[in-house]
């Protein structure tokens, strides 16, 4: 009989504590498949960030380390230092990477340290239960932001590639989302290139990812992934903002 | 036999930590500390080895923990301040089982204070420093050439005991030049089978992590690690005597302190007087039960330091308040002079006279 469809070898078969319609376990997918498809299982590392996806380190048959709030890009160059020859990545969520732990993502990036970040946009921090996060949207109420974020008093959302793409250490940089089934699709294949440009030895790798969190936009899975589509999407522009090694058209 | 050469104790470190298989160091400018680095960043690539500047102390020890959690040798040096910036990183690595040299080289504080030399950060060191119930083992050196032999030690402890070493200098140390034999220790063999290299498909994966959400399985993980911390309480524990046998004030101290109270003990005796030193060299574990012996003959201590008083309280506690403690010290980069610490000597002999 033939095998239409199996999970990933790497990606651990444990049940997961995220909520329902959470878009961890679609990313935690396309990771797993992306380290599958260089056969890196058995020499790759991840790096756990604080939030919701702390535990990925229980969901990855991987060596995993879990980093302190914001850190993950610090703990993943002494990983890759150590051992250069580890595929090295990095699970963070917005409020790890573009606010606690902004100094790490910068320098990491401008170093264009040989590693792969997975950034998880949700606009949320989902495991304190709904706080308003770097890159919650103008006006989006959230427990802390509840009459709305208000950018005359607390400013912008952080745009994470926009900014990076400015720097000359990263090789690859794109926003991808998981709202859809073609653009998982194109989830996948962004985070398949970034594990093979780090095999390649080409440098800093960074994929962001849009995705929901259902329960603290105090929304269903499906209207939640509309949201994203009508309101994160065109905040975030989806696309390749940085590709070092691009074939010239 | 190896030669002797003349080195700063910031370089001493340096060249000692290579010599016992260090290949990685991490860290963030800072004086009176930064000739580390600079040793480092200079030798390192020559090596094969990895010189890494942070963009910021937080990063540096962070990068220390990956390092560490991929089973190499790996340190960072640092002074106050950037040692606060790094108290997080050493709480994490307390609760990840992490081995790794950190060093400071004290300046005075609070705050920013000054770069001149200071002990002022023993309660930190000591204690941990971060958050949690955990320890460090904490190394003091009192010369170049312990600076170099405390290096290797401390990695070999950190090893043996998967617990993170922190070597406590202070500007002196790091500032001042004396002969070294620096000796090749051959050191960074032993087996990690915990470290993070990848599964390379034959074994389960290795998880280093710090968090539970279950209480009694943190309880349980707290409980274990102490139990270790009791070993290196056992088997552990340095300290050098200086003619303790007869004396009656007994001065404790450790670093640039001990080398200043041996000159005022020898004042002493000089005068008639009948003075010893104490010096711990493992601040934790704290060699209490040796210091406690000696209560038995000694009819006081002075606890001499660079600090408004710290290591005196640990002094107390082990006499057990069986005999007076009083302090000698200066602070905010300021050294106690061996006259001071003679004239303390004094007092307190004369306060044991005047008390019997």
């Amino acid at each position: 009989m033939a095998v239409v469809f199996d999970r990933p070898h790497a990606l651990a078969d444990v049940p997961m504590h995220y909520c329902p319609g959470c878009g961890h376990g679609i990313i935690h997918r396309l990771v797993a498949e992306a380290i599958d498809s260089i056969g890196a299982e058995g020499r790759t590392v991840g790096v756990a960030s604080v939030g919701c996806s702390v535990f990925s380190y229980n969901y990855f048959n991987v060596d995993m380390v879990q980093a302190a709030h914001g850190r993950a890009p610090a703990v993943a160059t002494g990983v890759k230092r150590a051992n250069p020859e580890n595929i090295v990545f990095t699970y963070q969520g917005d409020g790890d990477l573009a606010a606690i732990g902004t100094a790490e993502t910068v320098h990491s990036a401008a170093r264009g340290e040989n590693i792969t970040v997975i950034f998880v946009n949700n606009a949320i921090y989902g495991m304190t239960g709904g706080q308003m996060a770097p890159t919650s949207l103008p006006g989006q109420v959230t427990q802390t932001s509840p009459y709305g974020r208000d950018v005359a008093t607390v400013g912008y959302p952080v745009k994470v590639c926009e900014m990076l793409s400015q720097l000359d250490g990263p090789a690859y940089i794109e926003r991808v989302a998981v709202n859809s089934v073609a653009n998982i699709r194109k989830a996948g294949r962004a985070i398949k290139k970034a594990f093979r440009y780090q095999d390649e030895k080409k440098g800093f790798s960074l994929i962001e990812v849009i995705s929901t969190c259902p329960t603290n936009w105090g929304m269903t899975p499906e209207k939640a992934m509309k949201w994203a589509e009508e309101n994160m999407i065109p905040y975030y522009p989806l696309g390749v903002y940085r590709d070092k090694y691009a074939e010239k058209k | 036999m190896a030669e002797k050469v003349l080195m700063k104790g910031n370089e001493a470190i340096a060249e000692a930590a290579i010599s016992c298989g260090c290949r990685h160091y991490f860290g963030y400018p800072i004086t009176p500390q930064t000739e580390v680095a600079a040793y480092m960043a200079k030798r390192m690539p020559k090596i094969g080895g990895t010189f890494l500047q942070a963009e910021s102390e937080i990063a540096a020890i962070n990068m220390v923990i990956g390092a560490a959690a991929a089973g190499v040798r790996v340190m960072t040096s640092s002074s106050s301040p950037g040692i606060s910036l790094k108290g997080e990183g050493i709480s994490y690595m307390a609760g990840c089982d992490l081995p790794a040299l950190i060093v400071n080289v004290q300046r005075g504080g609070p705050g920013l204070g000054g770069i001149q030399p200071s002990q002022s950060d023993y309660f930190q060191a000591t204690r941990g420093g971060g958050h949690g119930d955990y320890h460090l083992i904490v190394l003091a050196p009192a010369s170049v050439q312990e600076m170099a032999e405390l290096t290797v030690r401390s990695f070999d402890l950190a090893d043996k005991y998967r617990v993170p070493c922190m070597l406590l200098a202070d500007g002196t140390m790091g500032q001042m030049m004396e002969p070294v034999t620096l000796g090749q220790s051959g050191g960074g063999t032993a087996e990690k089978p915990w470290a993070l290299t990848g599964t390379g498909m034959r074994r389960p994966h290795n998880i280093i992590n710090s968090l539970s959400l279950t209480p009694d399985e943190l309880e349980r993980w707290n409980v274990d690690r102490y139990k270790r911390y009791a070993q290196i309480a056992a088997n552990e524990v340095m300290y050098e005597e200086y003619l303790c046998d007869d004396a009656d004030v007994i001065v404790v101290g450790f670093g640039i302190a001990a080398r200043v109270a041996r000159n005022a003990v020898n004042s002493a005796r000089a005068a008639g007087i009948r003075a010893g030193m104490f010096r711990p060299i493992t601040l934790w574990p704290f060699p209490k039960e040796a210091l406690f012996a000696r209560a038995a003959t000694a009819k006081a201590f002075v606890s001499v330091e660079l600090s408004m008083g710290q290591l005196i309280e640990d002094v107390e506690l082990a006499v057990r308040c069986t005999r007076p403690v009083s302090l000698c010290s200066r602070t905010g980069g300021m050294i106690p002079s061996p006259a001071e610490v003679l004239a303390a000597i004094k007092a307190a002999g004369a306060a044991q006279k005047g008390g019997n």
